[in-house]
């Protein structure tokens, strides 16, 4: 079964230690950089091309793409920034991947920020994590002191300043344009697009912005090549990628495996559902992204194979739900998330989201009335697609795929409570004290 | 008669054409779609869009269906059509066309709809609302919503002035976007997040704006309300009159909203060649002035020393009894309220009743060389250098003239030519103040006095444009180096008077040594000219006296008698030595309101508010700018102009006119002159004196006549300071609070250290406060400590 696993991001996490540098050093970091470093910044740009690295965010853009569009005629200054702002609900491989390998991604940051010619390379990282946060600053101290960054990088007359950014916790700054306004010193709110970063973006200077595993996944299509990358995963989606399995499976955790491993194969290497009982939905990545039921087990979970099941690849972030889960509770748990993140910005998403939030909890709560699973639907249909970036999708996404595929559990809601139809207890995890339920 | 030449649409050939509801429009290239929709007659729905503010795309009410991009592809989600711009090709489809679109419109309507609270009925803008009339044309006609209203204490004060109430707001962010872009003044912005996201600020910092009035204007919602409007009035209930703002020279294009003839509240117009959509507060609240006890209602008559009541009659033959007597020994002072109409009465009052030329409209510092320079640069010229002008300007040099204070929307229009065309500003000032960092302006820090040199020096080329403000009147040798540097470098010279009238007071002619239209007195064909028109067979040839000299001569008792006309003598500087020439002459007062003119007056007649009349404002671009009649129900119809021709009448002489409109035909019946001017003034030089010197301009907000009554305008003006160096201070060891004393007069004012020019202290030049110093920028004055009981 493990030689479905591909480990080259987590290879190292098992390691004493793994997230010093002399770890790191010891297991071939950085060779990557002093590689990269020899050669010239397009043809990393190629090279990254050619392996057909995707952005791990969610989105799937590819990456050499990303970077090849950043105008090297502008005369301000170019910027890297990675977006280490991981909030999206279920999503939780940035986190491990910086707690115990740090130099991965700030290795990657190096070569990146060379390629597209960056000086100075900005990460943003969610600020609740702060272990997280002073894991990263100290490999960012650690690879100051070895001379891999700051003036000079190994020698070569190149400075690429590092620095790590700790958010104030807003889920909106994972949005890439509200990532820089907070970056800037300022209300983290999504920008008009166009300009779009590569032309102007942090401090109006050409930006790059890239998901943590997308630019950890550099130093290994550095050191390996194109060939070695591409031979992993499907046809249009190639590599390695971490898959964050959490909830109702006997071993949750982080799985690295190639592009493409079915939620079958991810259940079997995650010891199954929870003994007794089976599954009834998931996420492929994140609650942002539709969920799926069992019929979709043997769907290749790329951004190809999702998006024919009617979903997205995301974030693979997989929360898996067994039969004794009411998905009303769960819907009304993931919208009243996107309620409390909306920016406000714009008026779907603020207000759609509060909306949404109060009429959920009343089929939760049995007190829902004819008619409502419809307006539910068409509620969702003037937010989706209306408003300013993406966040208020992601609510409606949950909600409109949970009625689509569980209606009858929604209709349920005109006259049972959820709890009744699902006692909470039952699918509760760990158990509180004095949880009656 | 509103000729606008500044007007200029250039037919742009980067035209794109693009298909709208099937219809095929070409519109200039990086028109937004939903202007573009506009310009075809569709009214997309729309709340946080406005033309004048940078789009944002927030409140998402515009979608429409764009099924081609141009390109063959289309988007697959209905796009805000106020941020994109067209592309040729494109089909756009709006709620017209486009079931989809129209579906996305009222959907994004009930959700804006579903924490409105149902308030229309006691809320300000009820009745001319837009998310009233939008939710009726574009919305549902119920609510689905069934929960409870996001509620908020209300209202807040944001300023003394500004209300808000967040449960009505939309969070459009355009007064966020008004307040940071157009005026530059970003005390408010959007705070918190989501569903709470809401309009704030810091509670130290209030909403601190000349132009704060116009977020409530442009509010799409009553979110923002004025204390001097809230719960005034209903739309529904007012007579709208567009008219032209009489505070200062601007020109600005006002809607007068009155109900029972009484003046509600005032809006601004729409005039892109003046003040676009914008007004400051003094323009737009400082409206009622004229309701205080002072008011002037009944000619009165001095009798044994007294001032009494009198019938018309009665006041008239007083005056003429008075001014009969006086001869050929009068003049007269026009103050900056008077229409090109009212003040023309005045120029052939002065020329064909009393045959001389004893008449200056300047109840301000004055000088000759001042006089002269209108005559040569100003008087007669018509339009040159517009707003459109200061706009796309490359360089334009601030000499004497603070926009922000002493003409509002001219500073708007310069603050719009920085963010939006690169306008580069240079001030020649004692320190940068608030508005000209506002302007991102290139400070050249001067004395009082230092001016002159600074502008020799500075290279300017054909394109630049110096604005000169009427305070350069007090430093001799500026408006000659001014001209000069005009000459040499082919700059253009715009010169901004202070006040409404200014303009039109030239052109009427109430100046010592102009006829109308620039001709001079002195020219034998200008005077035959005139002659012509106003049917007399001559004028008086000789160059009248200015009012430093009409002063000077009553003081002494050489002039027998005064007409007042819209003056406060406490206007004047050497407000001491005015009022005692007016306790020598005989004066006759025409006024609005009591002052310090009416207790030495032997006659007072009263004239009409500017809502009690019509007729014609120049503004400083010599733009014409209409003055309707507004209250139509006025107990007092006599105007300036119907007073003189009532005295003419009683003299056995004609005035000519007795009508605004004759006035006005028989003004503009005037042809250009073609003849000689006076020539350009070639004042040396007088340099900066040793000593500390007071610097002075009147602030936008402040104690003038004109604010009486506004309560809460009066209170958004900015505290009184003394300004200094550091090293003045230290100098002359001031530190908290400072006397600063003057040869007439002192003032104790709160210090606050300025980086500025040593040796200066600055003042607000404002007339209403107690204790002044009644000397002209660039004087002489010491610093001592404050008097006892003297508070900061």
């Amino acid at each position: 079964m493990t030689d479905l696993l591909t480990p080259v991001l987590s290879e190292q996490w098992g390691q004493d230690r793994s997230w010093k540098l002399g770890r790191y050093e010891a297991t071939g970091g950085y060779r990557a950089l002093r590689k990269a470093l020899a050669m010239q910044p397009l043809e990393l740009i190629d090279l990254v091309k050619e392996a057909g690295l995707r952005g791990r965010g969610g989105a799937g853009f590819p990456t050499g793409m990303k970077w090849s569009f950043v105008p090297q005629d502008n005369p301000n200054p170019k910027y890297l920034v990675v977006n280490a702002d991981e909030s999206e609900p279920g999503t939780c491989k940035d986190m491990p991947l910086l707690m115990a390998s740090p130099h991965t991604l700030v290795e990657g940051v190096l070569i990146s920020a060379y390629a597209i010619g960056s000086k100075q390379a900005f990460i943003y990282c969610r600020g609740e994590v702060l272990h997280v946060i002073r894991r990263l600053q100290q490999a960012v101290k650690e690879a100051y002191e070895a001379g891999y960054a700051g003036k000079n990088v190994m020698g070569t007359g190149r400075d690429i300043d590092v620095i790590v950014h700790a958010g104030a916790g807003a889920y909106i700054c994972g949005e890439e344009t509200a990532l820089l306004d907070s970056l800037e010193g300022r209300r983290g709110q999504p920008r008009l697009r166009p300009p779009f970063p590569a032309v102007a973006g942090l401090y109006a200077s050409p930006t790059v912005i890239n998901n943590v595993e997308s630019i950890a996944s550099v130093p290994s299509i550095v050191a390996n090549g194109a060939a070695w990358f591409q031979a992993m995963g499907t046809e249009k989606s190639k590599g390695m990628t971490i898959y964050s399995l959490s909830g109702h499976v006997a071993n949750a955790g982080q799985f690295e495996a190639p592009m493409g491993i079915t939620m079958r194969q991810l259940l079997d290497l995650a010891g199954g559902i929870r003994a007794g009982h089976e599954l009834k939905f998931f996420t492929p990545g994140g609650s942002s992204t539709p969920i799926l039921t069992p019929a979709s087990l043997d769907v290749p979970l790329d951004y190809e194979g999702m998006a024919s099941a009617g979903t997205m690849l995301g974030t693979k972030a997989l929360q898996v739900f067994d039969e004794t889960t009411s998905v009303v509770r769960t819907t009304l748990r993931w919208v009243e998330f996107y309620k409390h993140e909306s920016c406000g910005k714009c008026t779907p998403c603020r207000e759609g989201s509060w909306w949404l939030v109060q009429l959920l909890m009343r089929f939760e709560a049995g007190t829902a009335e004819e008619g409502d699973v419809d307006k539910l639907l068409d509620i969702c249909d003037n937010i989706g697609g209306k408003s300013f970036c993406a966040l208020a999708d992601g609510a409606v996404a949950c909600t409109r795929s949970a009625v689509n595929n569980f209606r009858s559990e929604f209709e349920q809601g005109y006259h049972t409570p959820a709890w009744e139809l699902f006692p909470y207890a039952k699918s509760a995890l760990f158990t509180t004290e004095g949880d009656a339920r | 008669m509103t000729s606008t030449p500044g007007a200029q649409v250039a037919p742009n050939p980067d035209l794109v054409t693009l298909t709208i509801d099937d219809v095929p429009v070409s519109v200039p290239k990086g028109t937004l779609i939903i202007r573009a929709a506009e310009m075809m007659g569709t009214a997309i729905p729309r709340f946080c869009d406005h033309p004048l503010l940078d789009p944002v795309g927030a409140c998402r009410q515009c979608l429409v269906d764009i099924p081609d991009a141009g390109n063959g592809r289309g988007f697959p989600k209905p796009q805000a059509s106020c941020t994109m711009p067209v592309a040729e090709g494109m089909v756009v489809r709006t709620g017209k066309t486009s079931p989809a679109a129209e579906k996305a419109q009222r959907g994004i309507l009930e959700l804006l709809l579903i924490n409105h609270p149902l308030d229309c009925p006691i809320c300000d803008k009820g009745g001319e609302c837009p998310l009233q009339n939008q939710a009726l044309s574009h919305g549902p006609g119920e609510s689905r919503y069934h929960g409870v209203k996001r509620t908020y204490p209300k209202p807040v004060n944001i300023s003394a002035q500004i209300l808000l109430d967040r449960e009505r707001c939309v969070l459009c962010a355009r007064c966020t976007r008004f307040s940071e872009q157009i005026s530059g003044d970003p005390f408010i912005a959007l705070v918190e997040r989501g569903a709470l996201q809401q309009v704030g600020s810091y509670e130290k910092d209030p909403y601190d704006s000349y132009f704060s009035g116009n977020v409530v204007q442009i509010c799409p919602v009553g979110a923002l309300t004025s204390a001097a409007y809230r719960f005034q009035a209903r739309p529904f209930d007012l007579k709208s009159t567009p008219s032209t703002c009489d505070h200062c020279a601007g020109g600005c294009q006002i809607r007068v909203d009155h109900r029972h003839h009484q003046v509600k509240r005032i809006q601004a117009g729409e005039a892109p060649e003046i003040n676009e959509e914008w007004l400051c507060d003094k323009g737009r609240f400082g409206f009622v002035s004229g309701r205080g006890d002072d008011r002037v209602t009944r000619p009165q008559v001095r009798r044994d020393g007294k001032l009494e009541d009198a019938s018309w009659p009665e006041a008239i033959d007083a005056a003429v009894a008075g001014l009969k007597k006086a001869g050929e020994s009068i003049g007269i002072i026009t103050g900056g309220r008077l229409t090109l109409e009212n003040a023309y009465a005045y120029s052939r009052f002065a020329r064909t009743v009393l045959g001389t030329n004893n008449i200056d409209f300047r109840a301000r510092a004055a000088s000759d060389e001042e006089a002269q320079f209108l005559g040569a640069r100003v008087a007669g010229r018509g339009m040159d250098v517009t707003y459109f002008d200061l706009e796309k300007a490359p360089h334009v040099v601030l000499v004497a003239f603070e926009p922000e204070d002493e003409s509002s929307v001219v500073f708007l229009r310069l603050r719009k030519g920085v963010r939006k065309h690169g306008v580069k500003i240079t001030t020649l000032a004692p320190f940068a103040s608030r508005g000209s960092s506002k302007l991102n302006a290139t400070l050249i820090p001067v004395p009082p006095g230092g001016e002159a040199r600074a502008l020799h020096g500075l290279q300017l080329d054909r394109d630049a444009i110096i604005l000169v403000g009427e305070r350069a009147a007090s430093q001799p040798g500026l408006l000659s180096e001014v001209v000069s540097k005009s000459l040499a470098s082919g700059a253009r010279i715009a010169w901004i008077p202070r006040r409404a009238g200014d303009m039109g007071a030239i052109e009427a002619g109430c100046l010592p040594h102009l006829l109308p239209g620039g001709r001079p007195v002195t020219d034998a064909a200008a005077r035959v000219d005139i002659a012509a028109q106003w049917d007399v067979a001559e004028l008086p040839s000789q160059v009248g006296l200015t009012i430093n000299q009409q002063l000077d001569a009553a003081a002494s008792g050489d002039l027998k008698a005064l007409v007042l006309a819209g003056v406060d003598p406490l206007d004047l500087p050497g407000a001491e030595h005015a009022l005692a020439a007016l306790d020598k002459a005989f004066v006759v007062q025409v006024t609005t309101r009591a002052n310090a003119a009416t207790e030495r007056a032997d006659v007072v007649f009263p004239t009409c508010l500017m809502e009690e009349q019509a007729g014609h404002f120049l503004n400083w671009e010599q733009r014409v700018c209409p003055v309707h009649l507004v209250n139509e129900g006025t107990k007092n119809a006599m105007t300036d102009l119907r007073i003189l021709a009532a005295l003419t009448d009683a003299l056995g002489k004609d005035l000519g006119m007795r009508t605004t409109a004759q006035a006005w035909d028989d003004f503009s019946q005037l042809g250009d002159w073609a003849g000689a001017r006076v020539a350009d003034p070639i004042v040396g030089d007088a340099g900066v004196t040793d000593g500390l010197l007071v610097a002075s301009w009147r602030e936008a907000l402040d104690a003038s006549s004109g604010n009486d009554f506004e309560v809460a305008l009066r209170k958004t003006a900015r505290p009184a300071v003394a300004r200094l160096s550091a090293n003045t201070a230290h100098r002359y060891g001031v530190t908290n609070v400072c006397r600063v004393i003057s040869a007439t007069g002192s003032q104790s004012l709160p210090v606050e250290i300025t980086d500025m020019v040593d040796d200066v202290v600055w003042v607000p030049m404002n007339p209403g406060e107690a204790g002044r110093l009644d000397v002209p920028p660039g004087s002489l004055v010491t610093l001592a400590s404050p008097n006892e009981g003297d508070q900061a």
